[in-house]
């Protein structure tokens, strides 16, 4: 049988607002269990939530991030639920009328092609405390730090057919949020997190198939295995004539399995209704005007512009625009360097992403920096140095710091390009090599382009790699006759 | 001195008759003497209302004094108070020190406001008669075998009984006006957002309402002045202006157009109770008012609808009480659904269980629209039914309760008669309007309240509304035999 897969996200972002979404208490990581929690995040009897305006303006930047309509009358909802890590026994959400309504947003996937996913909505809602299971002799204790820290919560429609599109989704929206600077989306410290729902239906067939909703997945990586492993699974459940029943599931990182969460975790009514301690959230044409004036150049615009001013290629527009701190680094370089914007767009793509990569870090912790790059860019454009070279002095840069001009004149790297020097090498190459010279006086055109890299090699070998590779290639061409 | 207003001891204070801290002393005297028999207060702060006294006589001799610095007043166990005991009388937080003050408190302080200490109340104000508190019912002064009305039961008490001067309390659907009709003092539930909620233990929040409960007008006028304002840290309050409520107390009611609601005065009022207020609008006519019959005619919707609104409310509002951060919590609990069902289930009383339990079921999957949707509806109905009323009068009169006070036990079973006692008080609370309650007469030698509703933010006209009435009565100057 032929299987169609659907999936819808709900994406959680924390948003990056000095304090918390209904109380003073700040929201900064990591501090001691308990001192970021006010009378209000401990639930007392008697206190009162008062919204906090900036996690509204976030709000309200990311809809207009996606092309949403913003919702000029927004009601807060209490979502009703008993949990130690949940003081008052209610969350302060929205149900009926989201802040932000119906909007898109565009991603691309591996074979460069773009896709527009829908999103149906996204409100705002507080963030629960955390219940620490670990060191407490068999009892529990509660962090209410995280509580009442301000999310957003993203809902897609169920318009991703596989598991690439859904990471391709997760990270076009969080390479907006990051645009929009509403969050960090540091996903490892929970600022962004996921749940996947996934269903699976017979291609041609209209009708949803029963989801299953993983909760809580907390990578790209995570969300594409979690979901493959539900989709092989449910894909196991119908082939052998099962359904599927609608429930919660977690992933298991080790075994590379969804399983279920027990029933009584996910059989709550939480009677939702509109909570009397908060006004409708008003939000008027002169704010979300406002707002609008204050947007920094989304990615769209900006691989536009990296495109049309910049003349980059689709694919390097889209690699360098993908994330607002590396295209700001990328344009650093460009203004450093004073280089061709290609050039800049192959070393930041190609040389400084790779060895991200390989070192596992991400651009906000390069040891490089833009201005570091851009003075070497500049040395390759203006002839001081060999592509080779500064594939040198960039890993000296990586490991030692420094600038490309103290490293160059330190190690005496300056290229070579005085044209009787290069002659007095390229003469000792051909004195030295007798055979090569005659295997390559008696070969044709074709063979001869082969051959006459091993003088340009002997030759760049023996001047510590200064000579000017152009000028090499041109002074063996005339004296090799 | 104790059968002085608060007016009158104001100005004793500031005439140097007497001392704030004299003043304290006699009323510590007068509870320790008499509150036994009545059970008003929960929590009497000697201690800490001495020193307060202590230091307004100091701001007073240093010149620096408001008129209310150094008038002891208590409040409703429902306000947080600092360091002091605030249980909402319930065994669920009868070891529950708050650890910051209500807006309303906080505001008397400044006032230099001393603090005697803290009323009896239904449990969570959850009653109309004051039985369902966990420290036993209060007795109402003009007969101890008689209910004092609810949920601000103490507090109507230790005023009608002169333990104090002045009060606060809270009015949810009548829980101000209620139990001062039947105590025979003035009580005023000001508009919904007019005073702050923060620190005021929540029952159901788009109801709940702190207002004063005096033995005048003009005292109450004082205490609104003080109790007052736009809060930030509530986002229900209101940034509107506050009045001087005490200005225009004495504007002459020439031409006042008073509305009489046909359904205030149809089957279900006491005949007793109904002459007495008809006698005082009688005398409304004689201050030159009108009289122009009006309908409020989903009144009777009102108690169906708040029955299902105000405990829909509490069921959330009360989840925060499950044992794990303060108050009750069961014994040796077994896992955390134990922890849960038995610290909630031996914390709250019977009465706050049964609302909790109509709220759940009101808000649940299925029943919501026909529940909680169709009272919200039905609550919209009775306030556009004021908005034409207040089209053509300018305050609706009529009882604040269809009898005077019943026997302690005789509804205590009968939740739904107990319900109805607030018939003519919770349509207020649904629209969101003022109303206060002053002594009009007696029936059967039991207090009778007139209740006077005005138009939103109007209680500047109800405070003038309801003195000019006290100037030429003297209902509210008497005081129960035992206690005078």
């Amino acid at each position: 049988m032929s299987w169609e897969v659907v999936i819808g996200l709900e994406v959680h972002v924390q948003l990056a607002t000095q304090s918390k979404i209904f109380s003073g208490s700040s929201t900064e990581f990591g501090a001691e269990p308990n001192t970021q929690a006010s009378l209000i995040d401990l639930g007392m009897p008697g206190v009162l939530p008062v919204l906090n305006a900036d996690a509204v303006e976030k709000a309200v930047k990311f809809g207009l991030g996606i092309e949403a309509e913003i919702t000029p009358k927004s009601v807060f909802a209490r979502k009703n639920y008993f949990y130690p890590d949940l003081p008052k026994g209610y969350q302060i959400s929205q149900f009926e009328l989201p802040i932000v309504g119906k909007g898109h947003i565009e991603i691309t996937l591996e074979d460069g092609t773009t896709k527009r996913i829908g999103v149906t909505r996204a409100h705002l809602e507080e963030d629960a405390g955390k219940s620490l299971h670990e060191d407490f002799h068999g009892m529990s204790g509660i962090d209410l730090n995280r509580a009442g820290t301000p999310l957003l919560e993203i809902v897609s429609e169920p318009d991703m057919r596989s598991a690439k599109e859904a990471v391709a989704y997760a990270k076009a929206i969080h390479s907006l949020i990051r645009y929009l600077g509403i969050s960090d989306g540091d996903m490892s410290q929970g600022s962004m997190r996921c749940d996947c729902n996934v269903s699976l239906r017979q291609k041609g067939e209209e009708k949803f198939g029963t989801r299953r909703e993983i909760k809580n997945v907390n990578s790209f990586k995570n969300v594409e295995k979690a979901i493959n492993a539900e989709i092989e699974w449910q894909m196991d459940e119908l082939e052998s004539g099962r359904e599927i029943q609608q429930a919660t599931v977690l992933y298991d990182v080790n075994k590379d399995k969804t399983f279920a969460m027990r029933s009584k975790e996910e059989a709550n009514d939480y009677r939702y209704f509109p909570d009397p301690d908060l006004l409708p959230l008003e939000v008027t044409e002169a704010v979300i005007n406002r707002v609008r004036q204050s947007l920094p150049e989304l990615p769209t615009q900006k691989i536009e512009r990296f495109m049309a001013e910049l003349e980059l290629s689709d694919y390097d527009a889209r690699v360098l625009a993908a994330d607002r701190v590396l295209a700001d680094y990328f344009e650093t370089v460009v203004k450093e360097s004073g280089a061709k914007p290609k050039l800049c767009a192959n070393w930041v793509s190609v040389e400084l992403l790779g060895a991200l990569n390989k070192n596992d870090l991400d651009i906000d912790s390069s040891p490089v920096s833009a201005e570091q790059l851009g003075g070497l860019v500049k040395r390759i454009a203006d002839n001081t140095i060999s592509g080779k070279i500064a594939k040198q002095i960039f890993e000296e840069l990586w490991i030692n710091g420094g600038t490309a001009d103290s490293i160059i004149e330190a190690k005496g790297l300056k290229q070579e390009t005085d044209t009787g020097a290069i002659e007095a090498v390229v003469d000792q190459v051909i004195a030295e090599s007798a055979d090569q010279v005659a295997q390559y006086l008696a070969a044709d055109d074709n063979k001869r382009k082969k051959l006459i890299g091993y003088f340009v090699g002997q030759t760049m070998k023996l001047s510590k790699g200064k000579a000017n590779p152009q000028m090499v290639n041109q002074i063996l061409a005339k004296k090799l006759v | 001195m104790h059968t002085k207003t608060l007016k009158a001891l104001s100005d004793a204070l500031s005439a140097g008759e007497l001392s704030s801290q004299e003043l304290t002393q006699h009323f510590l005297d007068r509870i320790k003497q008499h509150d036994p028999g009545v059970n008003s207060f929960i929590t009497v702060t000697e201690e800490q209302a001495l020193a307060q006294a202590k230091a307004a006589d100091e701001q007073r001799a240093a010149g620096n004094a408001t008129a209310l610095t150094g008038v002891p007043i208590a409040h409703k166990d429902i306000f947080c108070t600092q360091g002091v005991k605030t249980s909402c009388a319930s065994k669920m937080l009868d070891n529950f020190i708050a650890p910051y003050n209500a807006t309303v408190v906080e505001k008397m302080n400044d006032a230099g406001i001393v603090t005697l200490g803290k009323t009896n109340m239904d449990e969570f104000a959850m009653g109309s008669s004051n039985e369902t508190s966990f420290y036993g019912p209060v007795k109402n002064p003009w007969s101890t075998d008689h209910v004092p009305g609810g949920s601000s039961g103490g507090s109507a008490a230790a005023v009608a009984a002169r333990l104090a001067p002045a009060a606060t309390g809270t009015d949810t659907g009548g829980s101000i006006r209620q139990p001062a009709s039947l105590c025979g003092i003035t009580g005023l539930k000001p508009t919904y957002g007019r005073v702050s909620r923060w620190g005021m233990i929540a029952f159901a929040s788009s109801l709940d309402q702190a207002g004063p409960m005096t033995q005048t007008a003009e005292d109450a006028a004082l205490l609104m002045n003080a109790m007052a304002g736009f809060d930030p840290k509530d986002s229900t309050s209101t940034d509107i202006e506050v009045p001087d409520y005490t200005a225009d107390l004495n504007q002459p009611l020439n031409g006042l157009r008073i509305g009489l609601p046909k359904q205030f005065f149809e089957d279900g009022l006491d005949a007793e109770v109904g002459k007495v207020v008809q006698e005082a609008i009688a005398l409304y006519e004689k201050l030159g008012a009108t009289l122009v019959d009006i309908e409020l005619p989903n009144t009777h919707l009102s108690i169906p609808a708040y029955y299902v609104v105000a405990p829909a409310e509490a069921s959330s509002n009360l989840s925060r009480f499950d044992g794990v951060r303060f108050g009750y919590r069961c014994k040796d609990p077994a896992d955390l659904e134990d922890l849960y069902k038995r610290s909630r289930g031996e914390g709250f009383g019977e009465e706050v269980k049964r609302r909790i339990m109509i709220g759940t079921y009101a808000l649940s999957a299925g029943y919501y629209d026909a529940y909680y949707l169709k009272a919200q509806k039905v609550r919209r109905l009775i306030k556009n039914d004021f908005d034409e009323a207040f089209k053509s009068v300018d305050v609706i009169m009529g009882p604040t309760s269809p009898n005077a006070g019943f026997k302690l036990g005789e509804k205590a079973s009968d939740p739904v008669s107990m319900y109805l006692s607030d018939i003519y008080t919770i349509s207020v609370n649904m629209a969101g309007l003022p109303g206060i309650s002053i002594p009009a007469g007696l029936s059967n030698r039991l207090p009778v309240g007139l209740q006077i509703i005005g138009n939103y933010f109007d209680e500047a006209r109800l405070l003038n509304v309801a003195h000019r009435y006290q100037q030429e009565t003297d209902w509210h100057a008497q005081v129960p035999a035992a206690f005078a």
